[in-house]
């Protein structure tokens, strides 16, 4: 059985909540979200696939990676900490960058605070998204819908390249 | 220029003004009594949305109404259900990899 994700959006304060159960000890799931080595494993949706290039996960730290796509696209993406309470909670932002980890900042950055509680079926995790300004969110919004997009496109080629 | 409907809810007048035109259609004048800024600044943005066909706008005698566009106002549902899909599949494997770990 998969646990559902519940997002919550709250336009008006450009904000939205994530929220997911996951059926293994909180102190597990918080290793998935902060060592590279689990990370490049689960965060980038198939096909695309994550490469980290530095992690320092620690406050003023960074983790520097790419996400890569089937047909050798490449993403490169930063994200901050801020404040880091182990097992607990860490607040980051996200930007996009170029290899070298600077940042291009003709895109939005996203803002998360990652909250990590125990739960009756392990663990759960809620993660707060929030955007600068009102142009962000709507940046935001049509990068989504074309990564989604393109994103969509990738996994119908692998489908379609399985049941050939 | 292009316009979509991220366009019409990117600006916290005009979220305003769908949040009053989705409980009923209204004239330009009654809508521009919510709001402390010019008539003119209100029929701006009533023009933006309209651009974005976020509300459609329908003569009733004299007095033009406008409503919301409710199939355009999906479009955003839409995009949510993208980032849903994103963040579903990245949890699963997120499950995969709790599982090994």
């Amino acid at each position: 059985m998969t646990n559902k994700t519940e997002i919550l959006k709250d336009l008006t304060n450009r904000k939205l909540n994530v929220t997911r159960a996951f059926s293994a000890p909180v102190e597990k799931v918080w290793r998935a979200w902060t060592e590279a080595e689990q990370l490049d494993k689960w965060w980038a949706p198939r096909p695309w696939k994550t490469i980290t290039k530095t992690m320092d996960f620690t406050p003023g730290g960074f983790w520097l990676y790419c996400m890569a796509g089937p047909n050798g696209e490449k993403a490169w993406c930063r994200v901050d900490f801020h404040t880091i309470e182990a097992v607990k909670s860490f607040t980051a932002t996200a930007t996009f960058c170029d290899e070298n980890g600077n940042v291009d900042k003709s895109f939005p950055a996203m803002h998360w605070d990652n909250r990590f509680q125990s739960a009756a079926t392990g663990a759960e995790v809620v993660i707060s998204i929030s955007f600068d300004n009102d142009a962000d969110l709507e940046k935001i919004v049509q990068m989504g819908f074309e990564q989604g997009f393109s994103m969509g496109l990738s996994n119908l080629d692998e489908l379609l390249t399985e049941q050939a | 220029m292009r316009r979509d409907i991220f366009q019409a809810i990117a600006d916290p007048t005009r979220r305003a003004i769908l949040a009053l035109l989705a409980i009923h259609a209204m004239t330009p004048n009654a809508l521009a009594e919510h709001f402390n800024t010019s008539r003119q600044a209100v029929s701006k943005h009533i023009q933006i949305l309209a651009e974005c066909e976020a509300v459609t706008q329908k003569q009733n005698g004299r007095e033009i109404y406008y409503h919301v566009n409710a199939h355009k106002m999906k479009e955003v549902d839409k995009w949510l259900d993208t980032f849903r899909k994103i963040w579903e599949d990245r949890f699963d494997q997120l499950d995969d990899v709790l599982k090994d770990l």
